[in-house]
């Protein structure tokens, strides 16, 4: 009974890239070519053609959406999701092929797009309103709900450049999710704020999805994928690779860590990160952990130019923020050079975490560690598990374990009465 | 392939909210969408929000506010005056000469202000550009909508000034609406062509507020038209401003300041061939906008 909401054939977006040796971008350059010999300047012009490297962001894209599925678009930097997104909003322009959209879609590749910092909130919520498609009427009529979900109703009248930046993302957010479209499309957006709101953030697109809507969800956050969609498509290279039930597929953003043209464009460095592998105490490749054994992340990459003292930063992450890192930039302890192929990897010596998810984090900085040679990506996933004794915990509410701050260490409890508790984790159970 | 009959889906938001609840849209590699003027209907409301963000930001943090819209062309017009007027001794044609100047001022300041912002807005709105879809027109149209209420404004300075002389306008006053929108319809179609190749070039920018500058002395702004000598007339008439304020002179003043018709003709025709072709190229280059710039 499902109705398609969104079908694309071939879709494909050429961008030109690569400077020619005449920069034809300024006026003069056009108008004194024009003007000193016509003839010259036509042909130049399609000499100039033929130097241009043509660049496909994305090529033979053909997917078809049913109305009311949450789809995960995930995949590395410069894989082709964002074009798809900006195609799919219409900011640009297909190159190839064509898509069709079947209801009242609304676009979200940003938070607060069009906000004013000299207007006040009241007035940016309106003038928001209008810019994502919203008929003064509807505004005004919701403004009430938008206030609501904000939580800034005391600052209403206050210019938005006084607001704290939590407070500017809420707002935007908010005007955004009252857009009530048929088809929503959203492009990182949970990445800002604080952790209750993106949790708040994520429970509006739930009830958008639950309500019948057809949402694409753009993420580099695996858990924020898993959690809303059931479906997901990896892009790579500028073409879909893989396309399923969302738990696969993530995997497979993990395990897929083969170079493609995708991962070459990343910056002028030419590193690419080419596998990633996690191994526990013994040496043995696994995404499965037990409180206090040691994490092992191997990583071999390939540095086509040299790289002289790049310094490394791996953050393990779990559901409720950052848990801890290994960072070059602190220790100081960095290669002395990157050249070729190589392998590169951290133990953390038993990892105090409790029962949830994680991913590992990884990000490369250059010599003077200010240059990004890799902004943070996620390349690693695991998880923990382990009976809650282990811990040292008795407690009756155990269940909410998942919802639990992460990182754990030993601590004891001096009650009233003069006892005293500690609760520590028991020695790993290794080898299992 | 698919089939050009899709199933149109008649689903309504759950709260019933949304004017165009059911709507299909094909985009198709090469193909001018048939839904652009459609949009642009839809997205009516945002002209005028654009142009009302502009005006809220344009006097914020400054302490007379809105009352710059008003000193800004009373000084300019008591300079023009003196030059032109006391100085330079130019005839006036019957009329005092700050009416004179003032009815010359309305529709160049109009347009040089219009063509200055809508010139700019596309780069000056690319985070805009880039982040969200509406037609780009409504962005270059609503900069000119904002010089338009500055020009409203100033014009309750020439209302100011003529009750001041205890001036009566003629019956011709009728007509200045014609006028004003021949005005209007230059500063739009300009405005457009600067602002599509301003995402290009933005060599523009340079060259605008030269415009601007020489158009001032260029157009019969600070004097009348007819002491140009008569066969330098219609080459001075190929500026389209000529005709417009030759106009706005004599549907407002009337007394001497005959209309020329050949150049009010040929200031019709360009504005018409200007906003026309304004309008085709910024079509043709805007959806590459978001790549440009």
């Amino acid at each position: 009974m499902s109705e398609t909401a969104i079908v694309i054939e071939n879709l494909g977006k050429r961008y030109v890239i690569g400077k020619q040796k005449q920069g034809v971008d300024g006026m003069r350059h056009v108008l004194e070519g024009v003007i000193r010999s016509p003839g010259a300047w036509l042909k130049s012009r399609r000499e100039t053609k033929l130097r241009q490297v043509d660049f496909w962001a994305l090529r033979n894209v053909s997917l078809s959406i049913n109305q009311g599925e949450v789809v995960g678009i995930i995949g590395r930097n410069g894989a082709g999701k964002s074009t798809l997104l900006k195609l799919l909003s219409r900011i640009t322009v297909p190159t190839e092929g064509r898509f069709r959209i079947n209801g009242r879609t609304a676009s979200l590749l940003e938070v607060g797009t069009g906000f004013h910092v000299e207007l006040t909130g009241r007035e940016n919520i309106f003038l928001n309103g209008a810019i994502l498609g919203m008929a003064r009427g509807e505004i005004a009529k919701k403004f009430d709900q938008i206030v609501d979900f904000s939580e800034i109703e005391d600052f209403l009248d206050t210019p938005v450049k006084r607001y704290s930046s939590g407070m500017y993302i809420r707002l935007a957010f908010a005007v955004a999710a009252h857009l009530e479209p048929e088809v929503l499309i959203v492009d990182e957006v949970l990445a800002v704020g604080d952790a209750a709101f993106q949790k708040k953030c994520l429970g509006k697109m739930e009830n958008f999805a639950q309500s019948g809507r057809t949402v694409l969800f753009v993420s580099h956050n695996m858990d924020a994928v898993r959690t809303l969609c059931q479906r997901a498509i990896l892009f790579d290279g500028g073409k879909i690779r893989a396309d399923g039930y969302v738990d696969s597929v993530v995997e497979d953003y993990f395990s897929r860590f083969s170079t493609s043209s995708g991962q070459q464009l990343r910056g002028d460095y030419g590193l690419a990160i080419e596998k990633v592998v996690l191994k526990n105490d013994g040496g043995q490749e696994t995404r499965q952990f037990c409180p206090g054994e040691d994490l092992i992340i191997e990583i071999t990459f390939d540095a086509q130019k040299c790289l002289e003292k790049p310094y490394f930063i791996l953050v393990v992450r779990g559901q409720k923020g950052n848990c801890f890192t290994a960072n070059m930039l602190l220790d100081g302890h960095r290669p002395k050079l990157l050249n070729g192929k190589g392998k590169i990897s951290c133990r953390f010596k038993s990892i105090p975490l409790l029962p949830q998810r994680y991913t590992v984090q990884l990000a490369i900085k250059a010599n003077n560690g200010i240059d990004v040679l890799m902004p943070y990506e996620d390349i690693g996933l695991f998880i923990v598990t382990a009976d809650l004794v282990t811990y040292g915990y008795k407690g009756e509410f155990q269940t909410r374990v998942s919802e639990a701050t992460s990182v754990v260490i030993p601590y004891e409890w001096q009650l009233p009465d003069g006892t005293s508790a500690t609760v520590s984790l028991s020695a790993p159970v290794s080898a299992i | 392939m698919v089939t050009d009959n899709l199933p149109v889906k008649q689903m309504a938001p759950s709260d019933g909210l949304g004017t165009s609840s059911t709507s299909q849209l094909l985009i198709e590699a090469g193909r001018t969408e048939e839904q652009y003027w459609r949009d642009l209907w839809r997205y009516r409301e945002l002209f005028f929000f654009l142009a009302w963000r502009d005006l809220l930001v344009r006097y914020k943090q400054t302490v007379v506010g809105v009352s710059w819209s008003i000193i800004r062309p009373l000084f300019t017009m008591v300079i023009l005056t003196v030059v032109f007027g006391k100085l330079s001794k130019m005839p006036s044609g019957g009329s005092p000469y700050p009416l004179l100047v003032l009815c010359g001022m309305l529709p160049w300041n109009l347009f040089s202000t219009a063509i200055s912002d809508s010139g700019n807005s596309m780069v000056a709105n690319s985070n805009l550009i880039s982040k969200i879809y509406f037609p780009r027109l409504i962005i270059g149209v609503s900069s000119v909508i904002t010089s338009f209420v500055d020009f409203l404004i100033s014009a309750l300075l020439m209302v100011g000034l003529m009750s001041w002389y205890r001036f009566v306008p003629p019956v011709s006053a009728l007509l200045l609406p014609l006028f004003i929108l021949l005005a209007f319809s230059a500063s739009v179609g300009i405005g457009l062509w600067i602002a599509a190749l301003m995402v290009k070039y933005r060599d523009l920018r340079f060259i605008v507020p030269f415009i601007v500058q020489f158009g001032l002395y260029l157009s019969p702004v600070g004097f009348q038209s007819s002491i140009v000598p008569d066969r330098f007339r219609l080459l001075y008439s190929l500026n389209p401003m000529v005709g417009i304020i030759d106009g706005f002179r004599w549907s407002l003043l009337g007394a001497q300041n005959s209309l020329y018709l050949p150049a009010l003709t040929i200031s019709v025709i360009e504005v018409a061939a200007i906003l026309i072709s304004g309008v085709l190229y910024f079509r043709r280059t805007e959806r590459t906008f978001a790549d440009v710039i």
